[in-house]
């Protein structure tokens, strides 16, 4: 697959702080790229470089081969993570006036059908609940029928019923091949949605790939979770890698069979055992030692 | 133009929309007109002025008290003043002549007064005409006011707000040029501002019914003129602020000096001429001052020349500079 989007040393400076400190990766066409990272990683300097929206103080971005311009603005369609739109004006109106400033536009109405815009159409823009708001935002994203597709924080703030319309919305887009880029605060959601993401500490990368490689590369091991009053003080004296996490108690290891003979030898009931994969949420704590906050 | 007429038309909309907004504008200048007519529908201020063609000599009838005496270097004008009761008398002591308008009780007065004192060698030159009243004199200046108003907040403002909350940011990310975006929201405001004048001053002259002696050409292009300067204005100022209180502050900054000193309540005429060179800084008093002229003195498009040539030039610095600092964030 050809990159549709090189990223080369890409640094951004503000009074003294290096908010993107020397980036560089490459997004594939069709692809869904992630980015996430803690709150004040980068990921919203970077996405905004990468939109035109900020300059970098160095370092290169290429868009189909060429500085970002005039043909990028044209291809690109971007859902910023707060935009106000203008007041007093329907969602009709107010999707007919983004499809005026392009010269290559989609069809309205397949916006509206494709983004579910039908029972609010002629609604003031400012009575919209959240759901409605980002999905009119996504059409405006997509107005121009663009070949990469911005989504920064899409689903924040967005009950579960809601989040996975949108996330609905963002798989019809990969379908039509269009290039996503996604920046979210949701582990679950880069599962669910990217083909490839990259995770940003403090102005840097510090993990890439596909989210199940990065799963494999950094895991070996499962978790068993106990309710606390279970994993009795008999078990203290076992030697196991025990985490404590409020009313329960995680074990990590890599041999469960064995893990949970020992468990119960030393007398600990099992009825209330649960096992789970590791998760991106586990990978997330483990490189960057801080709690995902949306 | 595609992209421009789109913007121009949302803003449009979201301007007529706005029902608070618009409502305000239309019933302000109303209420200040209905105001100023009723509270000045009595006898005007008694305080009597004498228009002086020389620096007028310090004794005898030039002392009289509650007249004020001004200097006019224009005699021309200072005539037309006297017909519209706008000066009481005129004196031109060297040229041995005085003006009085025979229909003028205070004009009357002041006659009886110079007679009696040391102008009695002055020959009369009589005038006449129907009087202007406080309320003729004060439409222009308050609509002028309304304008000012309306196209420094509801550009600048607007414009900041746009900055603020992301919709310039969201703007900024599609094909639309800063110069079509500004373009769009000036002429988004000027059509708005000059239809509301338009209702206001029609509607104002139904029930008070005030001097238009001009043509409304003349008053047209004094207004939109001016407009288009004050809008200009405003776009400097929202150039790169993203903070609605400091830009309401800069606006109240401009905005309320140029209210007092524009002369849209009372006559520089006769105040300190620091106030009167300061009061030329501002586009507020060039606008005024030619549309007063319009409707008042009847002034053709022509004698306007000067007013539309100074608010031209304004409007071309503003716009240079605007245009120039303007930033989308």
């Amino acid at each position: 697959m050809s990159a549709l989007i090189e990223v080369d040393n890409l640094v951004k400076h503000y009074q003294g702080v290096r908010a993107v400190d020397g980036i560089s990766f490459t997004i594939a066409r069709g692809t869904c790229f992630g980015l996430l990272g803690p709150n004040g990683a980068g990921k919203t300097t970077t996405v905004e470089m990468l939109e035109g929206i900020k300059e970098p103080t160095a370092g290169s971005i290429r868009y189909k081969g060429e500085p970002l311009g005039a043909q990028f603005r044209r291809e690109a369609g971007i859902m910023f993570q707060s935009t106000a739109l203008q007041e007093f004006i329907t969602v009709r109106e107010t999707l007919r006036m983004f499809s005026r400033l392009y010269d290559r536009s989609v069809p309205l109405q397949t916006l509206i059908d494709s983004c579910a815009l039908h029972s609010f159409l002629d609604r003031d823009t400012r009575k919209l609940s959240g759901g409605q708001r980002q999905r009119l935002l996504l059409a405006i994203a997509l107005v121009n029928d663009p070949d990469v597709v911005f989504l920064d924080e899409p689903t924040t703030g967005l009950d579960p019923q809601a989040r996975r319309m949108l996330w609905e919305l963002v798989r019809s887009i990969k379908a039509r091949g269009k290039t996503v880029l996604l920046t979210t605060h949701y582990m679950e959601e880069a599962y669910e949605l990217c083909d490839e993401i990259i995770i940003m500490d403090q102005g840097r990368i510090i993990a890439q790939g596909s989210p199940d490689d990065l799963l494999a590369r950094h895991f070996h091991d499962v978790v068993l979770q106990l309710p606390r009053d279970d994993y009795a003080a008999a078990a203290v004296a076992l030697e196991l890698k025990a985490l404590d996490c409020g009313d329960s108690v995680e074990i990590l290891t890599s041999e469960v069979s064995a893990t949970v003979q020992q468990l119960l030898a030393a007398g600990v009931s099992l009825d209330r055992l649960r096992i789970r994969a590791r998760t991106l949420d586990d990978l997330f704590l483990e490189l960057t030692g801080k709690e995902l906050r949306p | 133009m595609k992209r421009l007429l789109a913007v121009f038309i949302a803003r449009n909309k979201e301007f007529l929309r706005d029902r608070a907004a618009l409502g305000w504008n239309l019933l302000f200048p109303v209420f200040i007109v209905a105001g100023f007519a009723f509270a000045f529908s009595g006898e005007p201020a008694p305080l009597y002025k004498v228009g002086v063609t020389a620096e007028a000599p310090h004794d005898g009838f030039y002392t009289t008290p509650h007249v004020q005496f001004i200097v006019v270097d224009d005699v021309a004008a200072a005539i037309t003043k006297v017909e519209r009761h706008r000066l009481d008398l005129l004196v031109d002591p060297a040229g041995g002549r005085y003006w009085v308008n025979d229909e003028s009780p205070r004009g009357q007065l002041l006659e009886r007064l110079l007679l009696a004192g040391d102008g009695a060698a002055l020959h009369k030159e009589s005038v006449s005409g129907r009087i202007i009243r406080y309320v003729d004199w004060l439409i222009p200046g308050v609509l002028g006011m309304n304008i000012m108003f309306s196209a420094l907040y509801g550009v600048g403002f607007v414009i900041v707000r746009y900055r603020k909350n992301g919709v310039l940011k969201r703007l900024k990310a599609t094909p639309l040029s800063a110069i079509e975006f500004l373009a769009a929201q000036v002429a988004s405001r000027l059509w708005l501002i000059l239809a509301v004048t338009s209702v206001v001053f029609f509607g104002t002259h139904l029930f008070v019914g005030f001097a238009m002696y001009g043509t409304y050409l003349a008053l047209f292009a004094a207004f939109a003129m001016g407009t288009v300067c004050m809008i200009s204005m405003g776009l400097v100022i929202a150039a790169r602020i993203a903070s609605e209180e400091l830009a309401e502050g800069l606006l109240n900054l401009i905005s309320w000096p140029m209210m007092f000193l524009s002369g849209v309540w009372f006559s520089l005429e006769g105040t300190h001429p620091a106030v009167q060179q300061l009061a030329k800084i501002f586009p507020l008093t060039h606008m005024i001052e030619a549309a007063r002229a319009v409707m008042i003195d009847g002034a053709s498009l022509a004698a306007i020349a000067p007013q539309l040539g100074v608010l031209l030039a304004m409007t071309a610095v503003f716009l240079a500079i605007g245009a120039r600092l303007f930033r989308w964030e």
